[in-house]
């Protein structure tokens, strides 16, 4: 008995005795169910967005009835003032993903190729300050922000608040100890020959950093900062505490207003919900690996 | 893949030791400023307000001028426990928060990664499908499933076929049932993300550990419950750390859906309430967020002593 499933077991994958091949073709049922019900709020959302105002009033919504077309769309970008949404998304993101991963990975070197006291402390309160629940944090940053006076030429609130530094600063300093974690990870699997011979030769540890370390680390810093773009552009909390004008919300934190832009035209809400995704989904159909491997790189160590 | 690379060896104190006596003095100063920028960074951003989080909840502040803060003692953690009205449905939520993620969406992604480990046809489509909402930010999540769950407009009510009969059930405005729509919602982005992590903690199981139970003529539900299962604890600890922390901090949806009110109160966006808009009540959003913290220590204090526990 033992010895004849032994061998069946290994060759599970292309094997089709009935034994094993009936509960793959329940597994390929169970999935496709569930998959069906997994796209059918994003199929919904995309075909609700297609379909004219007027068609859907007039054969339902739930309906195939009518045209379709990318007019709402076209709408909803110009009437939600979409396009100034996704500037400032990217006047946001951008140096917030740069300016993480260059601090982190500054702090990583620094805890993980040399021992000094308190490195690992350090490392110990990075980490658990990316674990805090962000509201934890918001009262004493949005009266610091408040308090810290701006030239008029800087700010038009005289502060911090209500400008772009709030959100980059505050994203920045909380990323900064989930990257730190992770790379610090990375760098500590770099063997030790490569620094030291550098070390021998007299190179400063700033070469070290740049020359040698931060080019051995790029899988993940690749892995990281599409992570981190994703985080960021997704980030709603940070904006909707520190900016009041909507005119200078970032997209995730602006299509809380859709509903109230479109009342109940929800083939609106549907064409600008499908545009927010746009972004997210181009990243996904090329980075999707680095994603994964940047989600998964955080949470697997030996 | 990546994940495998990342995996640290073990730290060798006697390396570090000799690099450090040959730096320079120029090397110690740009060590310290490349380490300094960052703590600093953090310790303003991060520490220093966690610090006054504890200690403005016990101040009572309307952020309007920094001299009215006026110490209030324990007074706005007994007006919320006593007199605060969401507070005990938002800690009530909170807890369903947390088991139904816990005992519902976060099996769900490991019953889909244990599927989609077992090398069928199609497993990366499937992967990438049930990935989707893991990209998605959780406003958007939210304003996705108005649109399933609106009364006359939305795919549920219709295919019931109560859309536009008085029957219709206003999913997110009903607040009988109102939670668990939105806990549905969270569900479809949880369950992906929970997969991820499986799918990763699956591929490290040694594959000898399965053929060996096979071996003894231990059944496919044996082997996963006895033999897989517990060998992927460092990744269930980390699910779960994961499932708690994002029950604490959840707020997005509700956020999106009512600001919280109505059935969908949380704690967390009770806080946001206090701070955002007219009339801030610091003290009171002060004190929400130093019980938030209080809870989230266990967690993080279990996470931290996983992950730094061989080191320290």
């Amino acid at each position: 008995m033992t010895t004849q499933t032994q061998p069946r077991a290994k060759a599970a994958p292309t094997a089709s005795p009935s034994k094993l091949g009936r509960p793959h073709y329940g597994t390929h049922v169970f999935l496709l169910a569930v998959a069906v019900m997994w796209l059918i709020p994003l199929g919904w959302t995309l075909y609700t967005a297609l379909r004219p105002f007027a068609d859907t009033a007039k054969y339902g919504y739930f309906s195939f009835g009518g045209g379709y077309s990318l007019d709402n769309f076209a709408t909803a970008w110009t009437q939600a003032g979409m396009g100034k949404y996704f500037v400032n998304s990217a006047i946001i993101t951008i140096p917030t993903v740069l300016l993480t991963l260059f601090f982190a990975s500054m702090m990583a070197f620094t805890v993980s190729r040399f021992s000094w006291r308190f490195n690992i402390t350090l490392l110990i309160m990075f980490t658990a300050g990316n674990l805090l629940p962000p509201q934890v944090l918001a009262a004493p940053l949005y009266s610091m922000f408040k308090f810290t006076p701006l030239p008029l030429s800087v700010s038009d609130s005289g502060n911090l608040l209500n400008t772009y530094y709030s959100v980059i600063m505050t994203n920045t300093a909380f990323q900064i100890g989930f990257c730190t974690f992770v790379l610090s990870n990375y760098m500590k699997a770099l063997p030790k020959e490569l620094t030291e011979a550098a070390l021998v030769d007299g190179a400063s540890v700033w070469r070290q950093y740049a020359g040698i370390i931060m080019p051995l680390c790029r899988p993940a810093l690749a892995a990281l900062g599409t992570l981190e773009v994703i985080f960021i552009y997704n980030e709603f909390f940070w904006p909707l505490l520190f900016i009041q004008s909507g005119d200078r919300l970032p997209v995730t934190t602006g299509i809380k207003n859709l509903q109230g832009d479109f009342l109940s035209n929800y083939n609106l809400i549907a064409a600008g919900a499908t545009i927010t995704i746009i972004p997210t989904l181009v990243i996904y159909l090329l980075l999707q690996r680095q994603f994964v491997a940047g989600l998964t790189l955080g949470a697997t160590k030996s | 893949m990546t994940t495998t690379t990342a995996r640290p060896a073990r730290p060798s104190g006697a390396r570090a030791a000799r690099g450090n006596h040959m730096l320079t003095a120029s090397d110690k100063v740009t060590l310290s400023v490349m380490a300094g920028v960052p703590t600093l960074i953090q310790a303003v951003l991060v520490w220093l307000p966690m610090v006054l989080s504890i200690l403005l909840s016990f101040t009572k502040w309307n952020a309007l001028r920094l001299s009215d803060i006026k110490p209030a003692g324990l007074s706005n953690y007994q007006f919320i426990v006593n007199d605060y009205p969401p507070f005990w449905p938002g800690v009530a939520h909170n807890i369903i928060w947390l088991l139904f993620l816990a005992l519902v969406a976060t099996p769900i992604g490991l019953l889909l990664a244990v599927l989609l480990d077992q090398q069928i046809r199609g497993s990366r489509i499937y992967q990438s499908v049930f990935f989707v909402p893991v990209m998605l930010s959780l406003p958007l999540v939210g304003i996705i499933w108005q649109l399933m769950y609106a009364r006359n407009e939305g795919f549920i009510n219709n295919v019931l076929g109560t859309a536009g009969t008085p029957a219709a059930i206003d999913w997110f405005g009903n607040s009988s049932v109102n939670l668990w729509a939105a806990l549905i919602a969270a569900t479809w982005r949880h369950a992906g993300y929970i997969m991820v992590m499986y799918l990763a903690g699956l591929k490290g199981i040694d594959p000898s550990l399965r053929e060996a139970a096979a071996v003894d003529g231990a059944s496919a539900s044996q082997t996963f419950f006895r033999v897989v299962f517990p060998a992927m604890k460092p990744i269930n600890i980390v699910v779960v750390v994961i499932t708690v922390i994002e029950a604490l901090r959840a707020f997005d949806i509700v956020y999106v859906i009512n600001r919280g009110t109505n059935g969908l109160e949380l704690v967390g966006a009770l806080v946001v309430q206090n701070l955002v808009g007219e009339g801030q009540v610091i003290g009171i959003g002060s004190a929400l967020a130093v019980m938030l913290l209080v809870v989230s220590l266990v967690p993080i204090t279990i996470y931290l002593s996983r992950a730094f526990g061989s080191e320290d």
